[in-house]
């Protein structure tokens, strides 16, 4: 690891500041649970570490008026286990309770969350390794495709990339149509969150929407009431702690039994967090039963290109729709 | 195995250490144990940009420079001899590094040390009251819930944590909710009979 400073920044302002005199070796730290994991294995070599994890009010959640609010530097595991998110938005609270581990998420902020880098295990080989990797060293190739590509994405992918986007918490997002809010050196604004994560194409380094010097603020989430019943539902190669090999976030309004609106996200499948347009709108008047939305689920998978290994993900991410759809319209029933 | 021989096997292993680590640790330990009793940096620094922290752990003032890269881990078991907490992975994955930071468990070899100034850490030499062991580690005795042992300070430190946020009301509850700390001799039924113990004791006192 580079040798490098620490700043603990007690406002944004100052923050920014210190990124703009530190140029492009500086990295804001939040909960580190990425970053500094990164840095151990030479992928991230930051020269300077700038912590807005002290900024006041960062953490603040907010869910009074005509939307949540997060602040991004809110904990994942005060996120998860907010009462209000658990019980009008199950979707949001298990997308965070079903990540990582309690001691991760007692670090992990939901800002931080959002930029959380692939486990693509050659993108993790390092800096020394010996297995090239696009998105750690652009123009080096792809050793996935071809390679063990079990893990991988099926959606999405490129010739330069098939790393799968890891998070949980940015897909149950996504279903909920949410907002990233930024502030910069050129001041404050905000991404719809369908905007914020790049497809691969041929520049996999790139995968934010964020420009240099730019810090998450907060994260807000449009109220509906298809969040009272809704699920994150995972499936992972243990029962807990483990990134997902399938997982949706779906979020439903009923009326008489039959599904009037449907928001559906994948995580596991995707090289970024997978809106499932077509499967909403071919559940749109459709039971909430396994077999109407097995049907629906699968268009989801229309253009998946799998590799050698990872087409399982295509029936089991179909199924995983399919079944959460069904725990979903059971919520708060 | 009785308790009072794991206490004489612990200490004989400990002093074990102590002899064959650097100058400075061996006369640190003791004190480093009794609370209220600051705790003087010990071994040799890092070499690298330093970053002055003052913190408590286990109820002693600790001051110190500590290089900016260093986790909270490293800050522990080279630079304090608190050698406790284990570095498994090293990666946050494994849970044997688990210790208390504001009264919550983290990973302490992904938490950067420089972030702990003015914070507060308790660790598994400080839970024990004197000669007294916590309910969760006599728990751990009582119910046979480890072979090796490398993994048990973080599951206890966890295992604490896990009660205290009210995630140890089912063993369903308490597998979800220990499944970041992991033990690769296969202890776990052991692990959850002996939470479930420390779980009614500790709520009881």
């Amino acid at each position: 690891m580079r040798q490098l400073t620490y700043l603990r920044a007690r406002t944004t302002t100052e923050a920014i500041a210190a990124f703009t005199r530190a140029g492009a070796d500086a990295r804001y730290i939040a909960g580190g649970t990425t970053l500094y994991d990164l840095m151990k294995l030479g992928v991230e070599r930051p020269m300077h570490l700038i912590d807005v994890s002290s900024v006041e009010h960062a953490d603040r959640i907010d869910t009074g008026g005509d939307r949540l609010f997060f602040g991004a530097g809110a904990l994942m595991a005060d996120v998860a286990e907010n009462e209000i998110v658990r019980h009008d938005y199950p979707v949001l609270a298990e997308s965070l309770s079903k990540a990582a581990s309690q001691q991760l998420r007692n670090m992990a902020t939901v800002g931080g969350n959002l930029l959380q880098r692939t486990r693509c295990p050659y993108f993790r080989n390092g800096a020394g390794g010996i297995y090239p990797c696009n998105k750690r060293e652009p123009g080096s190739g792809c050793a996935a495709i071809g390679g063990i590509d079990r893990g991988q994405a099926v959606l999405g992918t490129s010739s330069a990339c098939t790393a799968v986007s890891p998070g949980d918490w940015p897909v149950a997002l996504t279903a909920l149509d949410a907002t990233i809010e930024l502030i910069g050196p050129r001041g404050a604004r905000s991404v719809p969150i369908a905007d914020f994560y790049l497809l691969p194409g041929s520049t996999p380094h790139r995968e934010f929407a964020i420009q240099p010097g730019e810090i998450i603020t907060g994260i807000a989430v449009p109220k509906t009431p298809a969040g009272a019943r809704s699920t994150y539902h995972k499936i992972r190669d243990r029962e807990s702690y483990a990134f997902a090999l399938a997982s949706a976030a779906v979020a439903l309004t009923l009326d008489k039994g039959r599904i009037t609106t449907a928001h559906v996200a994948l995580g596991g499948v995707g090289t970024r967090p997978w809106r499932a347009r077509q499967t909403e709108a071919a559940l749109q008047g459709q039971p909430p039963t396994r077999e109407a939305a097995l049907g629906a689920a699968r268009a989801a998978f229309a253009n998946a290109r799998p590799g050698r290994l990872n087409a399982f993900k295509i029936e089991l991410g179909a199924r995983t729709i399919a079944d959460a759809v069904v725990i979903a319209a059971e919520r708060n029933a | 195995m009785t308790q009072s021989k794991s206490t004489a096997l612990d200490i004989t292993r400990r002093q074990t250490l102590q002899a064959g680590a650097v100058a400075g640790v061996a006369a640190l330990a003791p004190e480093a144990r009794a609370k209220e009793t600051a705790i003087a940096p010990a071994s040799g620094k890092e070499s690298g940009s330093p970053v002055a922290i003052a913190t408590r752990i286990n109820g002693a003032r600790v001051s110190l420079e500590i290089d900016a890269r260093a986790s909270l881990l490293d800050m522990l078991r080279e630079r304090l001899g608190l050698t406790g907490a284990k570095k498994g992975c090293d990666h946050g994955q494994c849970g044997a590094c688990t210790v208390h930071l504001d009264g919550r468990r983290v990973a302490s070899c992904l938490t950067l040390a420089a972030k702990v100034d003015g914070r507060e850490i308790v660790t598994i030499e400080g839970i024990a009251d004197g000669d007294t062991l916590h309910p969760m580690q006599q728990a751990f005795i009582d119910h046979d819930a480890l072979q090796c042992g490398y993994c048990t300070p973080g599951q206890i430190m966890a295992a604490i944590a896990c009660v205290r946020e009210g995630h140890a009301s089912s063993r369903d509850d308490i597998r979800e909710y220990m499944s970041g700390n992991i033990c690769r001799c296969g202890a776990y039924v052991g692990i959850v009979a002996a939470i479930e113990q420390a779980s009614a004791k500790m709520r009881k006192g």
